[in-house]
């Protein structure tokens, strides 16, 4: 569903957002049926961004490599069409909404800020993300979470709504990652989906966050190195409810459907996986 | 465009090999309605990114109905010299039904164009092995031994187009928009570590097999030499040529089906391998075995066309997914696309407003994609290697 | 022996009076009878040493310490030290002079100049922590092509209709070489054999016959058949994962095994059906191939033995025209063949043979593999290589050079204890490796030994990964023969060109 600036305005003003029609600009990512490069259509946002622009909506966007990146500021961008490779990349601060698919690498090192895709995520998201927070609604591909980071509560969250692939959360030093397993159908209503919630690997090398998957299969022998399944407490629910909350009200999603399946939880089995594999002796 | 290294490299980069990044796409209409290359080069050029200038090309299925039953030969040569010396070597090999150059656009003064030629080919009968094997033979003699000549393609009704430059000029070059096909390939080239030359663009062809590759193959050394132990030389200085070959090898020499030359290429896992049944265990493992030599190895995505017995249309990605690779299904089900991005589909959409896709997605690492004529999307690439048994081609689940 | 040729010991025992509790331990630890106590003090006769370091670790005060013996012979730079003491040797008993374990001449190792690639940039490298490495090997005759029957395009209704030859998975490409029951220890043999069952990998029974108490590793042995035919019944044939015919061995081409009558104890009788005491000899050719199609023939022969059910490959020195040997073999029948270079290990070798003749395996290997890929033969048959591999730096070239399987013996040897003091022949070894007496053997605890063993072949296989990681490789098949992720960086240009691996820089 395309999104344009006719229904953010009507959006403001239902909600009483206090900014004026000049805070808000359109961008055409493809005028005259051409997309233009990714340097111009970057350099636009900043323009826009620079004369005090609070909402930019692009339209016919159609594989732009890194919108929004390093981009910092309280900022939205709304995107129809595909965005290209490293959607967010070192973003530190604004909110990106995309509707439909994105390409790989979303979110890469990403600091702070907010990513929403009302579609199918790509390999690698959150690649070393250090803060903020992703929103997928479908399925992702392979690599999601890899080398997630935290430190004290600065903590990055990845939910996606539909399934994962190989390697999860490899290498994971912090964060939170969340996978329902749900599927929505063209009506608009959701229903549990029946691939597989994730792939092998699972957890590979992680050594700091968690990973939560909401599903009863058995994820033993989908493990990778250094993840074992841990309790899902009442500690473990009360972190993920309000982000769930907050997750499904995005993709009107009711939270009862979320919560009538169990979650489980891989943690890692230590803080040094590898600590045996390497001895150091005089040779 | 680069006016130069149209049939070799030059001397002082011969001995190394090439390593691409670029990107990739295709197209198949299975019931065989021929269309411009226009889509082609849509879908390929809006993967700019990937390449860098040095080196595109073009596979087309479907071109020359007149002399479907003929091999067709493309050409590019640096002298005419060259062209009479290989159009000699064939007349003593088979008969020439038409000889003629291979349309061009030129822009601008060039010193020294390349001579690009195609010939319709019909090969002496030889009790000792069949038509193909003549054409092979001829290929990679014409390609190791005759100076200043290089072979293209050599499949039947079908011709690449290849050569140095942005994938929008070759398109522009070789009139790829007045060319109708029923499958088009198409991949732009990033090369780091030579000027490029026009024999090393991709696709790779040899017979009615062509393949774009994106990626790198770590194991070159041990698939080259299990190739050359069937008589395969390799000589294009470039990864790719032995997916190519691999191909030819496994589907048309040892008559093997797409889906399990797909297994072979990339094979899963044995800890996979272990959770299968009985049967399926002996089957997955006995491929590794035998075809040890032919696993690739390395991030790739590749898009392969063959139209000999069936035109078939096969996506496939490295089973530690180091490429990307997506795929589509339009509206009515009867084309399949495949690309590196999701943007070629995208652009497809902005360039026609009624153009849809019925449903978009990425296939799983080392899970072929494989779309046939007359039978449709028979692999969808999602499946687990087994379990595939009541699906029709649509339903995921 | 006159005065004038005694010969000047190698090494000199020297004692820390200062230590020494004379507690006399190394009086019954040593087995080559160097001390003895006089009633005053430990005497040591310096020249029954051989350095095998049993005393320096037994010793409690640790008050021994094993020097060269810093008597000063006028120095020659052609005849040697060693070459003089051989002269002189040989001009006292006349006979033709043994030793043990391989070559020690400082020839150069090929495998040193040999340098592994890495990938970046073009390539990703692949993280052996993290994702999987396959180290997986089939072992045995692979058909050269399949054929399937295709009931529909869904996979589950395919089935193979070529018929396959025997083949068994190891787990790693590493097989312990054949060291018979004989040449080492009963409780040595047990630790090797209970180490390759664990660690799903082969290791060779050498000629010595299969020991009965052995046959429940025999999934994990293959046996040899050599000229000598030891120990080769039913039983023999029948306990094991695959039968080898041991044409010759890199320590010695051309000669047969040796084990000197010291070590043919009254186990070594049984097993081997011969005098207790005697020497056991092996014929230098097998009696029965004087010519490649008796080869064939045996190779038959035994396959129709064991009723086609296990791999009959062959193994076969390293000389000059290993190539077209090879490949007469493998049309021969042979579904796996080992190649031992001339740096191998034995029990007892001439010491002439074992120094000087032979070549470098890693040559060999290359020829052979290049010889047999082109004539079409080398993806149907296993290759093995060893002589010497003697660190993971040397299993990954060699196979990158062309062997499926890196064969490899003294390392573990080395691992469970062994100073490589080259005296085995003796039956003397003090750590209860190279010896039958039972006061020695028991020395060898079998336990660790055998966990010593695994730790060592899982190090390699691990080291094993971070390389092909490195390269960006996740299965070691695609290493093999895979020549272009080596370069030379030796004198010898030439070696490169016989290698087909490029030179360093190109």
């Amino acid at each position: 569903m395309q999104v344009n600036k006719n229904m953010i305005v009507n959006e403001i003003k239902e909600k009483n957002y206090e900014i004026s029609l000049k805070e808000i600009i359109e961008i055409d990512a493809s005028p005259n049926g051409e997309p233009i490069e990714y340097r111009d259509l970057n350099n636009m946002i900043h323009k826009s961004v620079n004369n005090n622009c609070k909402k930019i909506v692009l339209n016919n966007v159609c594989g732009q490599r890194f919108i929004g990146a390093a981009l910092q500021g309280d900022i939205e961008i709304i995107i129809n069409g595909i965005p290209g490779n490293d959607l967010g990349i070192f973003m530190d601060g604004p909110k990106i909404f995309v509707n439909g698919n994105c390409e790989d690498q979303v979110a890469n090192t990403m600091n702070h800020g907010m990513i929403i895709i009302d579609g199918d995520g790509g390999d690698v998201i959150g690649l070393s993300l250090r803060g903020g927070t992703i929103y997928i609604k479908k399925d992702v591909g392979y690599r999601v979470g890899i080398h997630m980071k935290e430190y004290e509560n600065k903590i990055p969250i990845i939910i996606v709504g539909g399934t994962t692939r190989d390697f999860l959360g490899e290498y994971m030093a912090g964060g939170i990652v969340i996978v329902l397993g749900l599927k929505f159908l063209p009506d608009g209503s959701v229903v549990e989906n029946k691939q597989p919630i994730c792939g092998n690997e699972l957890g590979t090398g992680i050594h700091g966050g968690s990973i939560f998957l909401r599903t009863d299969a058995n994820l033993e022998d989908k493990l990778g190195v250094g993840a074992k399944i841990s309790e899902y407490g009442a500690n473990e629910k009360a972190k993920i409810t309000p982000f769930l909350i907050e997750y499904c009200k995005n993709f009107n999603i009711p939270i009862d459907l979320v919560y009538n399946k169990p979650f489980q939880v891989i943690k890692p089995i230590s803080k040094r996986p590898f600590g045996g594999t390497y001895c150091s002796q005089l040779i | 465009m680069r006016w130069e290294n149209y049939t070799s490299l030059p001397e002082a980069f011969r001995n190394q090999r090439v390593f691409d990044g670029c990107g990739i796409s295709g197209f198949i209409n299975i019931d065989g309605t021929r269309v411009s290359g226009e889509k082609i080069i849509d879908m390929l050029c809006i993967l700019k990114e990937r390449e860098n200038g040095l080196g595109a090309g073009y596979a087309a299925y479907g071109i020359y109905p007149k002399f479907k039953d003929y091999y067709a030969f493309h050409f590019i040569f640096d002298t005419d010299a060259a062209k009479l010396k290989v159009l000699d070597y064939l007349e003593k090999y088979g008969n020439i039904i038409q000889s003629e150059p291979i349309p061009t656009n030129i822009c601008g003064d060039i010193d020294k164009p390349p001579i690009t030629w195609r010939v319709f080919f019909e090969p002496m009968r030889n009790k000792n092995q069949n038509s193909e094997a003549n054409i092979v033979q001829i290929v990679m003699e014409i390609n190791a031994n005759i100076n200043n000549a290089f072979v293209m393609s050599s499949g039947k009704n079908m011709g690449v187009f290849k050569g140095n430059g942005w994938s929008y000029e070759i398109a522009n070059f070789y009139k790829i928009k007045e060319y109708k096909a029923y499958m088009w390939l198409g991949h732009s080239r990033f090369p780091t570590n030579t000027p490029g030359w026009w024999g090393g663009a991709h696709p790779f062809n040899l017979l009615n097999c062509s393949v774009v590759h994106n990626g790198e193959i770590t194991s070159y050394g041990t698939n080259r030499r299990f190739l050359e132990s069937f008589g395969y030389k390799c000589t294009l200085f470039t990864d790719t040529e032995v997916i190519a070959y691999l191909i030819d090898l496994l589907c048309r020499r040892h008559k093997i089906p797409t889906s399990i030359a797909a297994i072979a290429l990339a094979p899963p896992l044995f800890n996979e391998i272990e959770k299968f049944n009985k049967k399926s265990q002996i089957i997955f493992k006995n491929i590794r075995a035998t075809y040890r030599s032919a696993m690739l190895n390395g991030p790739f995505s590749i898009v392969v066309g063959i139209s000999d017995p069936v035109p078939t249309m096969m996506g496939l990605s490295d089973r530690k997914k180091l490429r990307p690779l997506v795929v589509g299904i339009s509206e009515d089900e009867n084309t399949v696309y495949m690309s590196s991005e999701e943007a070629s589909f995208r652009r497809l959409m902005i360039t026609n407003n009624n153009f849809g896709l019925k449903e978009i997605w990425h296939p799983k690492s080392g899970t072929a994609v494989i779309a046939k004529f007359g039978k449709g999307l028979i692999k969808k690439g999602l499946e687990s290697p087994l379990k595939m048994n009541n699906l029709s081609p649509m339903e995921v689940v | 022996m006159t005065i004038a040729h005694e010969i000047i010991s190698y090494y000199k025992v020297n004692i820390n009076r200062e230590d020494c509790r004379k507690c006399k331990r190394c009086i019954n630890n040593c087995s080559y009878g160097v001390f003895s106590f006089n009633g005053e003090k430990i005497v040591a006769e310096s020249d029954k040493c051989v350095a095998c370091q049993r005393c320096v670790v037994m010793c409690p005060e640790k008050a021994i310490h094993i020097s060269q013996n810093e008597s000063y012979l006028p120095p020659h730079g052609n005849y040697t030290r060693k070459i003089r003491n051989i002269i002189w040797a040989q001009s006292g008993n006349g006979g033709v002079l043994l030793s043990a374990t391989g070559n020690d001449r400082p020839i150069r190792s090929i495998f040193d100049d040999l340098l592994l690639d890495a990938c970046q940039v073009t390539n990703p490298s692949i993280d052996p922590l993290r994702e999987t490495i396959e180290t997986k090997i089939f072992f045995g005759r692979k058909p050269k092509k399949l054929e399937f029957i295709v009931e529909s395009d869904d996979l589950n209704d395919v089935s193979l209709k070529t018929k396959i030859d025997p083949n068994f998975e190891i787990d790693m490409p590493i097989m312990i070489g054949h060291m018979s029951l004989g040449s080492i220890s009963y409780n040595a043999c047990k630790a090797i054999y209970q180490a390759a069952g664990e660690l799903n990998i082969v290791a060779g029974s050498g000629e010595g016959g299969l020991y009965s108490d052995f046959y429940e590793y025999a999934p994990n042995i293959i046996t040899e058949i050599a000229s000598g035919r030891f120990g080769v019944d039913i039983n023999y044939l029948n306990n094991a994962a695959g039968l080898e015919i041991k044409i010759g061995q890199g320590a010695k081409p051309g000669h047969g095994g040796h084990l000197p009558g010291e070590k043919v104890s009254s186990l070594i009788a049984q097993t081997r059906m011969i005098p207790k005491g005697s020497d056991a000899l092996s014929p230098y050719p097998h009696h029965d191939i004087y010519s490649i199609e008796d080869l064939a023939q045996l190779i038959a022969a035994l396959k129709e033995a064991t009723r086609y059910k296990v791999p009959v490959g062959v193994k076969i020195a390293a000389v000059h025209n290993s190539a077209p040997i090879a490949v007469g073999i493998v049309r021969g029948g042979a579904d796996f063949l080992t190649i031992d270079g001339f740096r191998g290990g034995t029990g007892a070798a001439p010491r002439i043979i074992r120094d000087h003749a032979g070549i470098p395996i890693e040559l060999a290997i290359a020829a052979v593999d290049e010889r047999l890929k082109e004539e079409n033969l080398r993806e149907g048959v296993t290759l093995i290589a060893g002589g010497s591999i003697r660190y993971s730096a040397d299993l990954i070239k060699v196979i990158a050079l062309g062997a499926d399987v890196a064969m490899c013996a003294l390392p573990v040897l080395i691992a469970m204890g062994c100073r490589v003091c080259q005296q085995c022949f003796r039956g003397l070894c003090s750590w209860g490796i190279a010896t039958q007496q039972e006061y020695l053997v028991k020395r060898l605890d079998i336990n660790i030994a055998k966990n010593r063993i695994i730790n060592l072949f899982r190090s390699w296989n691990e080291e094993l990964k971070e390389v092909l990681g490195a390269m960006g490789i996740d299965s070691v098949e695609s290493l093999r023969s895979n020549r272009e992720r080596l370069r030379y960086i030796g004198p010898n240009p030439r070696i490169a060109d016989i290698l087909g691996v490029k030179h360093a820089g190109e």
